[in-house]
């Protein structure tokens, strides 16, 4: 597996200058004549398929929802980093490029991660021509707040749904594309597996979601931006549709899988209510800006939040961090809460929570000061707790949200397998170990806006591609696979719904390879779901046939795919021997409890190759060189 | 709680639906209502029935998926609230609840509660947008926008896209829908240039998707679950009026 990462050389700020003066380029009259498939119309997709569109490219587009618009990046919250230094508060490319892979415990690579806080002052200006209504002063200027992880503020944000605004910026930008004939969109289509023809991807298998109707595609590039696989844990903060089917297809194919087991569990969330339980709703990060997070001094303390006093509360974070306080990373924060609970201090029922206090707040500046900042997220709150939490402490529990690992790519953003990039959440590049709040909407618009157009074209324009066509045997034989596969889902009249097996699944994740995990859980945990993969092939039930709108049938697909991903998330866990953000290992930790690295052994990217259903799959390495910061122990204290 | 279900049961566009009637006697009040209709599923999968379809996908109330009509009212009983963060404290041990999917001629059903909203698309697509090119934006500051100008474009800009505004039409309109976009764009600086042209491309689009027009009813704000108000109708009829008296393809240009 050839893991060159392609980095330019010469000094760290100038190579991705020095990299586009150096891409070959297309010319108007070719870029005509290729086509791109971009798979996930979320804000990496959407702004790729809509800047390759206006320079030209053929472009098809594809998604599983019935628009376009409603990818997942549009759940985000809380705001977008962006080094723009609007608060002369001493914020520099520099400075969010340092803070970006501090906040990923050294696990990422320095040029991409320059690279990321060079464009995002871009990114703000793009996003405000297109119509985005950030947040603003009363002078008319655009106002900026602060976010776990950093001690400036630069994360652009409207209201608590900076996502959706981002989203739809992106979203308007494809829909003018669309119109003007640029874009084939595609909605209510998922993908089923990539094509490589000659070792180069070339085209993908799909399902029409409505007719069941299976379709092959060829193009000369294909560029997956499918988002991340929390969805292995069941109960995360992903939409109830959010997959890892394209990527893990793309890695059975060939494509190197990079740190699977590096996966955030975001702190502030609303604790599980019940078994039926289907979703875990996040609640901001921004809302550490104002809330105190608090639990008894005293295990077992039953007394409603009001009733306890001041000295017998434990601000936790403030007494463990005191120089970031509330706003300590999410890794930090989220172990943080599972050890107070795990001692025995958590509150609310099943003692899975902790308090978000905003009593100091209210009383510092106001009612309406917090409502203006926070409204939205405080009715949601209550719609769903029917607790008020102007009146009493929110509840928040750790739950899974992010997944740093992804697709191994390159500096140009493309994997193992040429032709086949990978954007946004659904790539391993940016964030490490553990990524800094506002980051993955920077990411993601990062890769579509400003790096994507620029790489493909080195790719393109000195690929020599030949047309190959979808009725040729790799794409009839990759069609007849897929087929297969579906049917044999389809006519599957087992015991146990897709869901069960799906909440076991997710169980075994959180246990094991959640906030915490140890090599014995680890191999216990692989030996469990193999037995439960093997089982779920002999006795899943699903109902209806494949030729029709079956939402079994597809969750089934998205299923038999976790349940490979879960192990390979537990086989990389096992594997790296250190604890580093996210990824914690009890047995290498400090006096205090912190993480402990292991930069000697582990300061690299483990990727892995596939080699065949039941055979152990391949770890491959590619060295982490840090030239520009120095290695050192990330504290917050 | 017990519960019974009278749902809307198609198989195909072309086939005809009817009600159906479900009990179901394990729901609780902390459960949001599609995590009810979840566990509905359940029990109809192992009773070897086919599930109830129905759309869906943040379940946070932001992606504009779910899509159902409850006891005659788009999105339930709660006041600016989606479906999925409806909650079944909404309801009382023993009710009788009617779901249906959204009605009206542009939204055809695909399946049970399904149904096809691409006409929103295509309206966006004639000119939902503000046309620039990635790359040639000016420094973001360089415009400052009043906070009540960028506040009040907010305003409109939380649409979620999900039609309820159709759906609780008696005309079946979607002027709310185009109307927030229009004004969205419309009252930001950076959306002046195209303001008039947006607006008639947008009206002409969902003219020819088949929408009802604009009587005044009122029900779209109503049910609107990002409280979307229909003063921004007004707005929208003020630009589309202007733009009829423009020239074609002098977008801009303010006549009177």
């Amino acid at each position: 597996m050839n893991l060159d990462p392609k980095i330019p050389s010469g000094p760290l700020e100038s190579r991705w200058s020095r990299k586009k003066n150096e891409i070959k380029l297309v010319s108007p009259a070719n870029k005509r004549k290729y086509s791109v498939i971009v798979v996930g119309t979320g804000l990496a997709g959407a702004s790729a398929a809509a800047s390759l569109a206006e320079l030209g490219y053929r472009v098809k587009a594809f998604c599983y929802q019935d628009s376009a618009r409603r990818a997942h990046s549009i759940a985000a919250q809380g705001g977008i980093n962006a080094a723009k230094n609007y608060q002369n508060d001493g914020d520099s490319t520099y400075r969010l490029f340092f803070e970006t892979i501090k906040g990923g415990d050294f696990r990422s690579r320095e040029s991409n991660v320059y690279r990321l806080a060079e464009v995002s002052a871009a990114i703000i200006d793009q996003c405000v021509a297109q119509g985005v209504p950030f947040a603003r002063e009363y002078g008319g200027l655009l106002a900026n707040r602060s976010f776990g992880g950093a001690l400036v503020s630069r994360t652009f944000y409207a209201r608590g749904q900076t996502g959706q605004q981002l989203l739809l910026g992106a979203y308007s930008a494809l829909c003018k594309e669309v119109g003007r004939g640029t874009v084939e969109m595609h909605p209510r289509c998922e993908v089923h597996d990539l094509v490589v023809v000659n070792g180069r991807a070339r085209g993908i298998i799909t399902r029409d979601l409505v007719t069941g109707e299976l379709k092959a595609w060829a193009a000369d590039a294909v560029l997956l931006c499918t988002g991340g696989y929390s969805n292995v844990f069941y109960l995360s903060t992903n939409a109830k549709g959010c997959n890892a089917t394209a990527i893990w297809r793309a890695y059975r194919r060939g494509a190197g899988f990079a740190n699977p087991c590096y996966t955030q569990i975001h702190p502030t969330c609303i604790p599980q209510s019940g078994d039926y339980q289907s979703k875990l709703t996040l609640m901001s990060e921004s809302l550490r800006n104002d809330g105190r997070v608090w639990v008894p001094k005293n295990p077992g303390d039953k007394r409603a939040p009001n009733e306890i006093p001041e000295h017998e509360r434990d601000y936790y974070l403030e007494r463990m961090y005191p120089s970031y306080g509330n706003l300590a990373p999410r890794d930090i924060s989220s172990r943080a809460a599972k050890r107070v609970c795990d001692e025995g201090r958590g509150v609310g029922p099943g003692g899975r929570g902790v308090y978000l206090d905003f009593a100091d707040s209210i009383r510092r500046l106001g009612e309406a000061v917090i409502r203006d900042r926070y409204g939205n997220l405080f009715e949601m709150y209550e719609r769903i707790t029917g607790e008020n939490p102007y009146q009493v402490p929110m509840r928040i529990y750790p739950a899974p949200h992010y997944t740093m690992g992804g697709l191994w790519v390159d500096y140009n953003l493309m994997s193992t397998i040429p032709g086949l990039f990978v954007l946004g959440e659904a790539n391993f590049s940016d964030h490490g170990a553990n990524r800094l709040g506002a980051s993955a909407l920077m990411q993601g618009l990062a890769d579509g806006y400003f790096v994507i157009p620029y790489t493909i074209g080195e790719y393109l324009g000195n690929a020599s591609l030949s047309p190959v066509s979808v009725d040729s045997q790799d794409f009839r034989d990759a069609l007849a696979e897929v087929a297969n596969r579906i049917e044999r889902l389809a006519k599957s009249r087992g015991s146990r719904t897709v869901d069960w097996f799906h909440r076991e699944l997710g169980r075994i994740m959180f246990d094991f390879c959640g906030m915490s995990r140890t090599e014995e859980g680890l191999k216990g945990a692989i030996t469990k779901i193999r037995a439960l993969r093997e089982q779920y092939w002999q006795d899943v039930r699903v109902p209806g046939d494949s030729k029709d709108l079956n939402q079994e049938l597809e969750k089934a697909v998205h299923v038999a795919d976790f349940l490979e991903l879960g192990e390979l998330m537990c086989l990389d866990a096992l594997t790296r021997r250190e604890s580093c953000g996210g990824h914690f290992r009890e047995e290498f930790q400090m006096e205090d409890g912190e993480a402990k690295r292991n930069d000697a052994e582990f300061a690299h990217v483990a990727v892995w190759e596939f080699q065949g259903d039941g055979k152990e799959p391949v770890r491959h390495v590619e060295p982490l060189a840090f030239e520009s910061v120095k290695l050192a122990t990330r504290s917050y204290k | 709680m017990r519960l019974t279900l009278r749902i809307w049961r198609q198989k195909g566009p072309k086939e005809p639906g009817a009600f159906q009637t479900y009990s179901l006697d394990d729901a609780n009040e902390h459960m949001s209502f599609l995590e009810m209709l979840d566990v509905l599923n359940q029990h109809l999968i192992e009773r070897g029935e086919e599930p109830v379809a129905f759309e869906h996908d943040c379940r946070e109330g932001i992606c504009g998926c779910c899509s159902l009509v409850i006891n005659g009212v788009p999105h339930g009983p709660w006041t600016k609230t989606t479906v999925c963060q409806l909650h079944m404290r909404a309801f009382r041990d023993g009710d009788t609840i009617t779901i249906e999917p959204w009605r009206s001629r542009a939204f055809p059903v695909l399946k049970d509660l399904i149904v096809d909203r691409s006409a929103f698309d295509r309206i966006m697509a004639a000119g939902g947008f503000i046309d620039v090119r990635t790359g040639s934006a000016p420094e973001a500051n360089s415009i400052p926008i009043p906070k009540p100008v960028a506040d009040l474009a907010m305003d409109a800009a939380e649409c979620i896209g999900c039609g309820a505004c159709v759906a609780a039409c008696p005309n079946g309109s979607a002027m709310l829908f185009v109307a927030a976009k229009v004004s969205h764009l419309g009252l930001l600086p950076q959306g002046q240039p195209e303001r008039y042209k947006r607006a008639r491309a947008m009206v002409a689009q969902m003219e020819k998707e088949g929408f009802g027009g604009c009587t005044n009813y009122g029900e779209c704000e109503a049910v609107c679950p990002k409280g979307i108000s229909i003063t921004f109708i007004a707005r929208l009829n003020r630009d589309f009026l202007r733009a009829s008296f423009c020239p074609e393809g002098v977008g801009g240009k303010r006549v009177a």
